[in-house]
């Protein structure tokens, strides 16, 4: 496979991110309209500025006119993109690879999604009709398989992992506290995580990501092009994606520890950017917490802990705020919800703000590490597509 | 000889104790248990298990000129049922599947119209038996079915087991019980009216089946007797003169009167424990009387049911009077607060209908690698239509690891879902069912059951779950849990 990366070559001169929330009170269009307001604010620009638009939207909107109809674009070329819970940072990949052509000058990425109009708690199932044959479980269902297979693979019992996983949401909803734009801002105690009503296997109320309505964007511009719109800009190092065949489900030589997929996302990922050891390289990482464990097995799968020692690195405090490599420093999926089509753009935005030294005081990481690291992940278990890109305030 | 070829039982595996009814409502129930079909099977499941069951026990593949379904509670009007178990049985399009139902008589009525026939014919009956709350239906009911396999002796499928030796009927039109189509219990007339009228019909086809087989009484040694009309089978017994240590147990204390799929259920139970040359006499009360005779042929001997009545019976578990009624719609509960599943598209199931309905897979020529649903691209390897078909219905199966899903949509939450690896490879996320939440362990051995995931726009989505092995002797004993999980 021939994967060259376009290091270096394009540079995110603008960013915003609305507070994420039960937004009964907005529309899809009213959050995709301030969301893009607000980025061409951040960039300096105007609207007539932005030659091409990519859309990110799951499930409130087919086609560019989701964006264009609202923010009244004149005849832009704006191409909605889907790609499960991914769905967000594939607009940015492709916004990316359009400035990177010389296609367009200027591009840009917004994501968004209304979740909260369904009626119903959860994410909004929408499946092609179909022979009836399909899996009828929740995501949650899915992403509690791992629990006991790890526990099983690790020799761990089932209470020190229940803790992990608690550890994990406590952290998250600590960082959480710090951001203004969460949907959550409480810190919650861990016997208050480990006491909270069942969902799915062991996996309860707070093991699982929020539901909220959000929306993100970005602007991109070939990195020579960038000081023309900022004196910070942040470069892409790397932009890797992953369709995974499923096989998961099928195969019984897979164990449910491990995602496939997004151990083949971040080996491209880091060879585009030239990581080599992620652990003393990446100062931060978003990563795609949808479920405790998922984030578990992400510490794993990205290089950020040897096998089997997620857990205890969790536990000991790697990933929190001050620790050596913290991850979600925003508060997460955890934090924030999943409006699916917006979270992508959601974790770049946090890079985009530690990263230039802009993020508030209170969950400020330490950034010596001149790298941040986004995972953002769709589907489940066994048959998945994954996102990493990799990015970086200074060139080389 | 015409005969039966094969025959099998199906009873479902809750049993609810007709104590819990008085417990709860004052009044009611009785003693023993009856039979319940689980939320997810409906007289066609039902129906399709009995078949499998007929299949198994012959241990080879069947081929009928047709297949006769039969009960009174369809899963479909207007659309034939049949057709469902003969695409779980995978039988060939040149094979008949018919319907014949709404009135309790129409079971044996299958039975006995196959054995008068000249084709080889699988009769599947089955019933889901209903009445209101603390009424004498609801206990005395029951839930199940069977199947058979009529032909004549020369048939390639097997030697007849059982031959048929005569029959008789008595017919007269008379209001004993009825029911309105919809509605969910059955109503009847003044016992003693319908006693007067059955004792004598009884005799009448007695006669008839003993003067057609050229047989006294004195030759029957085992004598089924059910009906619809409880208090006319008892008496018929004595009006018949049969001695009761010729009488059948009627599974009435465990697993209730099955309606339409009774004389078949007690005929398959008789014949479990028959031994070579026994004249069974089934005698059916509805709406008139009809009588068939059977010799078992040395034949019986070989025959090995795959699973046994008694088998079955001793592999039930409990469920609460509760559950029983929110299964049967007579108690609403609060579903999940997650949409409704869509109804499945009626093209796209009838291009997976091996899949769907057989739970037929497809296995990769070259690496063996199974692929559930079935694929045309290998997962390993790379080759494409290279594939043959893997029918994995039969195989048994170990649980690699498993959740309890408390939020998913269910007709009776939670969801109990694994993912399980079967026996020789291949792997498939699936549902469990015949299980509580609080039971599954890594390890546990589950087989396949074809059952009703859900319905929505009037369409039932038939699909195949899995369950605990139970009470049945494993070929492949519990591996050593080496699963990855």
């Amino acid at each position: 496979m021939s994967s060259h990366g376009i290091k270096d070559e394009v540079a995110i001169v603008g960013m915003s991110c609305l507070p994420f929330g039960e937004h009964f009170d907005k529309s899809l269009d009213d959050l995709l309209l301030e969301a893009s307001n607000l980025c061409y604010e951040s960039a300096g620009i105007a609207k007539a500025d932005v030659d091409a638009y990519w859309l990110g939207v799951a499930a409130s909107g087919v086609s560019g006119m989701t964006l264009a109809r609202p923010l009244k674009l004149d005849n832009k070329p704006v191409t909605r993109v889907e790609n499960f819970c991914a769905t967000g940072s594939e607009a940015l990949r492709q916004a990316a690879y359009a400035v990177a052509s010389g296609a367009y000058d200027v591009a840009m990425a917004v994501g968004g999604e209304k979740v909260k109009d369904s009626g119903y708690q959860g994410l909004p199932p929408s499946w092609p009709p179909n022979d009836g044959t399909g899996r009828s479980l929740t995501a949650a269902a899915m992403y509690s398989l791992i629990v006991p297979a790890y526990a099983k693979k690790y020799g761990i019992d089932p209470d020190e992992l229940k803790d992990c996983l608690a550890r994990i949401s406590w952290k998250n909803h600590h960082n959480g506290a710090r951001n203004p734009l969460a949907q959550f801002r409480k810190e919650v105690a861990k016997e208050v995580i480990c006491q909270a009503p069942l969902i799915a296997g062991p996996l309860g109320v707070f093991d699982c990501a929020g539901v909220g309505d959000g929306a993100a964007a970005a602007i991109v511009v070939r990195a020579e092009d960038a000081a023309r719109y900022t004196d910070k800009p942040l470069y892409i190092k790397a932009l890797s994606f992953v369709a995974g065949t499923g096989a998961g489900n099928l195969d019984p030589d897979y164990d449910y520890t491990t995602f496939p997929e997004v151990v083949s996302c971040a080996r491209d990922a880091y060879s585009q950017a030239g990581v080599t050891d992620p652990r003393k390289q990446i100062a931060m990482a978003e990563v795609h917490d949808c479920f405790t464990p998922t984030e578990l097995i992400l510490t794993e799968d990205l290089g950020f802990a040897e096998r089997g020692m997620g857990w205890k690195e969790i536990v000991s405090g790697t990933f929190d705020l001050e620790g050596e490599l913290p991850v979600n420093p925003d508060g997460g999926l955890k934090s924030f919800g999943h409006p699916i089509g917006a979270s992508g753009l959601r974790m770049h935005y946090e890079n985009w703000l530690q990263l230039r030294g802009e993020a508030p005081p209170e969950r400020r990481i330490t950034t010596d590490k001149k790298l941040g690291l986004v995972h953002n992940l769709g589907g489940y278990p066994g048959e998945m597509v994954s996102f990493v890109s990799i990015l970086g305030p200074e060139l080389g | 000889m015409r005969g039966i070829i094969s025959y099998a039982g199906y009873v479902p595996y809750h049993r609810l104790d007709r104590s819990a009814v008085a417990e709860l409502l004052g009044s009611g129930g009785g003693r023993g248990t009856r039979a319940v079909a689980s939320y997810d099977e409906d007289t066609t499941t039902m129906g399709a298990e009995a078949a499998r069951l007929v299949v198994r026990s012959l241990g080879h593949e069947i081929h009928p000129a047709s297949l006769w379904f039969a009960t009174a509670e369809p899963a479909y009007l207007e659309k034939t049922n049949a057709t469902a178990i003969h695409a779980v049985l995978r039988l060939d399009t040149d094979v008949a599947a018919m319907d014949t139902g709404a009135a309790v008589r129409c079971g044996v009525g299958a039975l006995r119209a196959a054995l008068s026939g000249t084709e080889e014919t699988l009769v599947v009956t089955s019933d889901l038996r209903n009445g209101l709350p603390t009424g004498a239906d609801e206990s005395a009911g029951g839930d199940g079915a069977a199947a058979f396999l009529v032909g004549d002796d020369g048939d390639a499928d097997g030697p007849v087991i059982a031959e048929f030796l005569g029959a008789g009927s008595a017919t007269e039109e008379f209001l004993d019980r009825w029911r309105l189509p919809g509605e969910n219990r059955s109503k009847v007339w003044e016992e003693r009216f319908g006693e007067t009228k059955y004792l004598p019909l009884a005799e009448q086809a007695w006669n008839g089946a003993l003067k057609q087989a050229e047989l006294g009484p004195e030759d029957i040694d085992a004598v089924i007797l059910t009906g619809v009309h409880a208090r006319a089978v008892r008496t018929a017994a004595r009006r018949l003169g049969i001695d009761n240590d010729k009488l059948v147990d009627d599974l009435s204390a465990t697993v209730g009167n099955t309606g339409t799929a009774h004389p078949g259920l007690l005929l398959a139970s008789a014949l479990d424990k028959a031994s070579p040359a026994e004249v069974v006499a089934l005698v059916v009360l509805a709406d008139g009387a009809d009588v068939v005779l059977f010799r078992t042929t040395d034949a019986v001997d070989a025959f090995a049911p795959a699973r046994p009545i008694e088998q079955q019976l001793a592999s039930g578990g409990d469920i609460s009077y509760g559950k029983f009624l929110s299964w049967r719609g007579y108690l609403r509960v609060e579903p999940p607060r997650r949409p409704e599943p869509d109804r499945p598209s009626g093209s796209a199931a009838g291009r997976s209908v091996d899949w769907k309905f057989a739970f037929v897979g497809s296995r990769d020529r070259s690496s063996g690698l199974l692929h559930l649903p079935p694929a045309r691209v290998a997962m390993k390897g790379d080759r494409q239509d290279d594939m043959d078909p893997a029918p994995m219905a039969d195989t048994p199966a170990t649980v690699a690891t498993f959740t309890v899903d408390r939020v998913s949509y269910s007709e009776s939450p939670p969801i109990v879902a694994a993912v399980i690896d079967f026996d020789g490879g291949g792997r498939v996320p699936i549902e469990l069912t015949d299980v509580e939440a609080d039971e599954v362990r890594l390890g546990d051995r589950v087989e396949m059951t074809f059952r009703r995931l859900y319905t929505s726009d009037g369409i039932h989505n038939y699909f195949w779950k899995a369950r605990p092995m139970r009470g049945v002797e494993d070929a492949h004993p519990i591996r050593d849990t080496e699963c990855q999980s």
